[in-house]
């Protein structure tokens, strides 16, 4: 066993004597990305509280559902439940790693599917703290990466990068993201706006393992350190590889979703 | 319907999980400064509305929707009315790559992409007396077959009872000089089975749409006859018609660029006389995001509204012939908690001098309640339009709603 660590040691430190920073930071999130694939489909419930500065707080509850799309952008549907007057809205994104990603919102009300811009990346996901860009899935490609160090994170040791939105449409200048050494789980970002002014700490934690491959966070807080608003974010009921397929995320299926 | 109520018990039995009752309940006070144009006319219209949706699945997804919905106008007995937006059966399953559906009841289709008016949406009748817009529509009787696969969507539509569009009565406001009789409807064919269908695909950047209808036409010609009294009333006439529709929205960045048309043969124009006519609105929409450094968005829309019939097109929906007319629009999202927006739109004729100006406001409250301010201003309506009837039918309008 020591053997084994030690060689790993050496392996891993003759691979960053060669390679840049750079090629480091890519490499972890290529790992990343790695150990996420073959999840299949994932449906979960999200439970958002707005909190703002004097503590008033705000309800918002969803249904996400998430098909893997292998060798593209994965797509997803989240159905509103509350608050009520928008229960019932959904909206399905086809996210794409080269392109712009396709959305389409229904409006129960009219009945009515709408095909909507996705340039709105920056943009406030119902008035909480995340923006769209936040809750969609981080596609190795819209990063430029850069490894800055290794630091202790709770009890474990965490690698510490750096990355740069390549979409000049992002709200932010640049990210840094801590990953734990052992699973490479995402535990904090910290977001800096595009005056570089550091805007929102996304903190994850009550991590579960699934299928006993795939972790998820089960609470991520995001606060915004200029308006001193923050938003709790609980995930329940992960249910992995259910008989959602293709159907589903159509704007047929968008119409039915519930 | 026995059917469906049975089928709904052996749903509810079945299913523990898919049972959902939702709906909202809303207090509604319309005021209009001005007289009215016409004998009768209230200055003040107040009621409430109730439209809680029922619906039930099973585990595979297959339901049942029950959505009745009830306005009282203590001003207008003829806006007071009840109708059944939805109560249909739900069924899905695999079909080669794609999948079917099947929509057996009473629903409601939304077909095409402008804002100021829609040409291409033609399945369910107007209920004209909830708002001058025309976009509140009556539940229709349908067979809704949707095939869909990497092609794109096929709908088809059996539409076996036509439905009569509602008109404000003596006392009610946005009418012409004669009430138009509910009783009193008459058809080219009576008891016709009406079909539609529409094949539409999204390609990348572009979703586009062609549709079909042959059958009864949603848009009443107004006969003038004589009521059971002996007053003059108009009466409402549907012709059979037979529509061709294209709807087309291209996405790219923060544009979406729009457009709809129709070529109808077998309508009434305004004169009466049988007419064939081709129609379009075209037009785009743009959104600037996190504006004045904050988040809210604002989008501006314009459209332009044209009809070969010139002057004698005739109002499809609203009070308004939409037959070169301009529409500009200006909406401002806050992205706050409480989902405030405004929207403030003007509707204006190219060669007169006719405008229609709206804004509306709307906000959350709490969990359950919104506000919903809206103003509608009808200026230099020109005599020779058809809604210089409603000239002085400028309206604010304040609505408090609970949802459930």
């Amino acid at each position: 066993m020591m053997l084994f660590c030690a060689l790993g040691l050496l392996i891993l430190a003759c691979l960053a004597h060669a390679a840049t920073p750079e090629e480091i930071g890519l490499k972890i999130a290529q790992d990343a990305r790695a150990r996420e694939q073959g999840f299949g489909n994932v449906a979960a419930q999200q439970i958002m509280v707005l909190r703002n500065k004097h503590g008033q707080e705000s309800r918002r509850q969803l249904r996400v559902q998430v098909l893997e799309v292998p060798d593209d952008g994965d797509k997803s549907l989240f159905v509103f439940a509350e608050p009520r007057d928008v229960a019932g809205t959904a909206l399905l994104i086809h996210a794409h790693r080269e392109k712009a990603d396709e959305q389409w919102l229904y409006l129960p009300a009219l009945k009515r599917v709408k095909r909507i811009s996705s340039s709105n990346r920056s943009g406030s996901f119902m008035g909480s703290e995340f923006a769209y860009e936040d809750l969609t899935a981080e596609a190795v490609e819209k990063f430029t990466y850069r490894y800055l160090r290794d630091e202790p994170c709770g009890d474990l040791t965490c690698t510490v990068s750096e990355r740069v939105p390549v979409d000049e449409k992002s709200g932010y200048s640049r990210q840094v993201v801590w990953r734990d050494q052992d699973a490479l789980r995402v535990w904090k970002v910290e977001y800096y706006d595009r005056k570089n002014a550091h805007l929102k700490t996304l903190t994850l934690g009550h991590y579960q393992q699934y299928l006993e491959r795939y972790w998820r966070a089960g609470e991520m807080t995001m606060e915004n350190h200029l308006t001193g608003k923050s938003t709790v974010l609980t995930w329940t009921d992960f249910q992995f590889q259910t008989d959602l397929d293709e159907r589903d995320f159509t704007r047929t299926g968008l119409k039915r979703a519930r | 319907m026995l059917l469906a109520f049975a089928l709904a018990l052996v749903f509810a039995a079945e299913a523990r999980a898919g049972a959902e009752l939702s709906g909202r309940l809303h207090g509604e006070s319309r005021w209009f400064p001005q007289s009215g144009a016409h004998p009768g006319q209230r200055a003040q219209a107040s009621g409430f509305v109730a439209a809680p949706k029922l619906y039930l699945a099973d585990a595979e997804g297959r339901s049942l929707a029950f959505a009745p919905f009830l306005r009282y106008d203590h001003s207008d007995a003829r806006r007071t009315h009840a109708d059944l937006r939805e109560a249909y059966l739900l069924l899905f399953g695999e079909l080669g790559d794609g999948e079917w559906e099947l929509r057996v009841g009473v629903d409601q289709v939304f077909w095409g992409v402008t804002e100021s008016q829609h040409l291409v949406d033609i399945i369910n009748q107007v209920d004209l007396v909830e708002h001058p817009a025309g976009e509140a529509k009556l539940g229709q009787p349908m067979i809704y077959l949707t095939w869909s696969s990497d092609w794109g969507v096929l709908e088809i539509l059996g539409l076996p009872y036509h439905r009569a569009r509602t008109f404000p009565g003596r006392t009610g406001r946005l009418r012409l000089p004669l009430v138009v009789a509910d009783e009193q409807v008459e058809y080219e064919e009576e008891r016709h089975v009406d079909f539609a269908a529409r094949y539409s695909h999204s390609l990348g950047l572009l979703d586009v749409g062609v549709s079909a209808f042959d059958g009864t036409s949603r848009e009443p010609a107004l006969n003038l006859i004589s009521d059971a009294s002996g007053e003059p009333v108009l009466g409402q006439y549907y012709a059979q018609i037979r529509q061709f529709g294209l709807d087309a929205q291209l996405t790219v960045g923060s544009w979406l660029y729009k457009l709809e048309a129709i070529q109808r043969a077998g309508a009434r124009n305004l004169s009466g006389r049988e007419e064939g006519y081709v129609a379009a609105v075209v037009g785009g929409e743009y959104t600037f995001y996190s504006v004045f450094g904050s988040a809210t968005d604002l989008s501006l829309l314009g459209e332009w509204n044209w009809d070969s019939r010139g002057r004698n097109a005739t109002p499809s929906r609203s009070p308004n012939t939409l037959e070169n007319d301009l529409f500009c629009a200006a909406r401002l999202a806050f992205n706050d908690v409480q989902s405030s927006e405004i929207v403030a739109s003007v509707l204006g004729d190219v060669d007169r001098a006719t405008r229609a100006l709206a804004v509306a406001l709307e906000r959350r409250l709490a969990e359950r309640w919104s506000a919903h301010l809206e103003a509608i201003y009808l200026r230099d309506i020109d005599p020779a339009d058809i809604h210089y009837q409603t000239r002085r039918d400028s309206f604010i309008d304040l609505s408090l709603v609970y949802y459930f």
